[in-house]
């Protein structure tokens, strides 16, 4: 059930060539990272596990492109596109997933917490729903100390049935906080259908009631509707609006982790949300904008350049030396607990 | 100098560390407007106000993850569960976020945060709201665990809890809550990581924490007038860091080493403690280690059977007897 005036309104010239440019780019970006992260799993290089956004860049690049500076974003284990949609290196994610030295934290965190507090990335929780008291916190802390940032927490489906999602809903909405909670529903937790695990059709849209919030529903795929849904969320909260729930369809392409060949899914699925395939989307509106295929060709290609050149750094990067294996435990840098 | 209960001495240690630093903010059930269910942060909401001592839903995993959030963000804060025993619905944030956050992230994440609670048996409250957890905070790498035993070690060492810059649990007793002690006028200021001997002796070393410190000391105070035996007895305060040097140097001094323990037998604090004196002190060592705890057993509610359950002052004093004459 999408909500018919944001679709209606995906076309309409308010946002402006600059940043459709940029979330066009950004979704690229994303889908190439992505897709390379996926062959060099294949290849053994990408180590552990890895979850990929592959057909919900739309979410992503539509929340960071409406974010400013100093906004902060809490991610989950499938948090390599918001890591990147807040401008990482691509070289730093892909360093991380190959748990090399150059990696964002030098292979001690891996895949599953991809973390630059530098770019507002404060983190990606791999506990369901963990991450969604912690930003309620740093929301509290913005509230307290009359800041104007917006804390923003991205989760799934399954994550609102979960303990942790109630009550940060609950608690974000009596402190009324500056905290946006975006659950990208693409229909699994993990393998199993989220409808067959949930007593509503909306996962998160139909519990925003219970806590004083608004359902939105949103199509996840058309990253001008997230953006501007984005936009409102943001100027509620800075505002002092409080906190907005915010549920965006969307699909992934892959399978939930690794190498996971989806076998659950339904014959057809696939090959029909690829049909509204978030970058296929964006490429046909910027065109209605009167983007050149030169401009669009360029954007692409300046982004391969940059994946591929990120690779071969990661693949020369040396392994992290033996002498982190011990550092930052406690703040004193080591990780000694007796005398 | 006053007397100051122990209760109260929780309020003075966290007005005195609100008073110091803005950033310091306190969250928990029933804490502000009530003052606690324990009575132990009566009139921090009227002193500091209501965006600074904040009730909170009944939600301790919001708690624990609004105080990481803010935490890391630049606040200092003080969260309270009500009883230690509810750890184990927010057990997340104990055993995977704060303490692994820093590691993680090749330290870019700060956590700088103290989890106060009532810990500990006593109050005839049965299996669920008696326990004494120290152990499962313990075993976390990349937390900080400290329990005091007196109003002044309260004061001293929640003010260095909150100026730690790494997650802390802060365990307080609940039966400690109506003792009373000497505290000084003016800022108090203490250091995590020290134990105290609070009785010199020579025979052997008594090992404790919390309200089995003042059982200890009775134990000593027994021994030593009705059989001639002389305790020393430290009181561990800080399991981590933990101060195995003044451990360590008693046992050099006395050959011998008990543990009082309220938590259950099975991984007990004393367990560490002894396992480290058999492998850096065997050598000093005139008998065998011995561990007093709760057995491995539920906590029951009647008071006979409570009482019967925790290291009492004659069970004590009886292990200590037997086995210095064997
Ligand atoms: C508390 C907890 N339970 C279970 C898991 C295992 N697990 C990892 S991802 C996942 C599915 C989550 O689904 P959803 O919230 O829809 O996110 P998605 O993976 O689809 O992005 C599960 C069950 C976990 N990591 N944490
Ligand atoms: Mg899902």
């Amino acid at each position: 059930m999408l909500d018919k005036a944001a679709a209606q309104t995906a076309v309409n010239d308010d946002i402006g060539e600059e940043i459709r440019l940029e979330l066009y780019r950004s979704q690229v970006n994303i889908r190439e990272a992505e897709q390379r992260a996926y062959d060099l799993f294949l290849q053994n290089l990408v180590k552990g596990t890895s979850h990929l956004s592959l057909g919900q860049e739309a979410v992503a690049a539509g929340f960071a492109t409406a974010m400013k500076k100093g906004d902060l974003s809490f991610c989950t284990y499938r948090g390599h596109a918001h890591t990147l949609a807040r401008g990482v290196p691509v070289e730093k994610v892909l360093g991380e997933l190959m748990q090399r030295d150059n990696g964002l934290m030098r292979g001690k965190g891996g895949s599953m917490h991809l973390t630059s507090e530098e770019h507002g990335v404060m983190g990606s929780y791999a506990i369901i729903g963990a991450h969604l008291p912690i930003a309620c916190g740093a929301a509290w802390r913005a509230q307290y100390k009359k800041q104007d940032d917006v804390s923003v927490c991205f989760f799934g489906d399954g994550t609102t049935n979960i303990g942790a999602f109630h009550e940060a809903l609950n608690f974000a909405a009596v402190w009324k906080l500056p905290v946006i909670f975006v659950c990208e529903n693409n229909l699994y937790m993990e393998y199993t259908p989220i409808g067959d695990v949930t007593a509503v059709p909306s996962p998160a849209g139909d519990r925003a009631s219970a806590y004083g919030l608004e359902k939105i529903v949103i199509d996840g795929n058309d990253a001008d509707v997230v953006y501007r849904t984005a936009k409102k969320a943001f100027d509620k909260a800075r505002a002092g609006g409080g906190p907005s729930l915010i549920e965006c369809l969307t699909y992934r392409h892959s399978g939930h982790s690794r190498a996971d060949p989806a076998k659950y899914r339904p014959e057809g699925e696939l090959e029909r949300w690829k049909l509204r395939d978030p970058i296929k989307i964006y490429r046909e509106r910027l065109k209605q904008f009167g983007v050149t295929d030169e401009t669009i060709a360029k954007i692409d290609a300046d982004v391969k350049r940059v994946v591929d050149e990120a690779t071969e750094a990661c693949k020369a990067a040396p392994n992290p030396p033996m002498d982190i294996l011990f550092t930052d435990v406690y703040a004193d840098g080591g990780f000694a607990w007796r005398n | 100098m006053a007397e100051l209960t122990y209760r109260d001495a929780v309020i003075r240690g966290i007005a005195q560390e609100m008073s110091r630093d803005e950033d310091v903010v306190f969250l928990g059930e029933d804490v502000a407007k009530a003052g606690g269910v324990f009575k132990a942060t009566v009139g921090l909401y009227e002193k500091f106000g209501p965006l600074r001592v904040r009730d909170t839903p009944i939600s301790e995993q919001a708690i624990l993850g609004a105080a990481m959030g803010a935490a890391m963000t630049g606040l200092k804060p003080i969260a309270e569960i009500m009883f230690s025993d509810f750890f184990a619905v927010c057990f997340d944030y104990i055993a995977n976020e704060f303490p692994k956050s820093r590691y993680m992230t090749n330290g870019q994440t700060k956590c700088p945060l103290v989890v106060r609670t009532g810990n500990g048996a006593g109050s005839r409250f049965g299996a669920q709201h008696s326990q004494s957890v120290e152990n499962w905070c313990m075993m976390i790498p990349g937390l900080k665990v400290v329990a005091p035993s007196s109003p002044i070690d309260v004061i001293g060492l929640l003010a260095a809890s909150v100026r730690d810059p790494d997650p802390v649990i802060f365990l307080e007793h609940k039966s400690l809550y109506a003792t009373k002690g000497e505290v000084p006028d003016g800022e108090i200021l203490d250091k995590l990581g020290t134990a105290k001997i609070l009785r010199p002796g020579k025979d052997a070393t008594i090992v404790a924490l919390a309200l089995m410190v003042p059982r200890a000391l009775a134990a000593a105070e027994k021994l030593a007038a009705e059989h001639g035996i002389d305790c020393e007895v430290i009181d561990v305060r800080s399991l981590v860091p933990l101060d195995t040097q003044t451990i360590l140097g008693s046992v050099a001094r006395t050959g011998r080493c008990f543990s009082v323990e309220e938590n259950p037998r099975l991984c007990g604090w004393g367990a560490e403690i002894m396992s480290i004196i058999a492998d850096e002190a065997f050598y000093d060592l005139d008998g065998p280690l011995v561990r007093i705890t709760t057995p491995h057993c539920p906590l029951p509610a009647a008071d006979i059977l409570e009482d019967a359950i925790l290291p009492s002052v004659d069970r004590i004093v009886d292990r200590v007897k037997r086995t210095l004459n064997s």
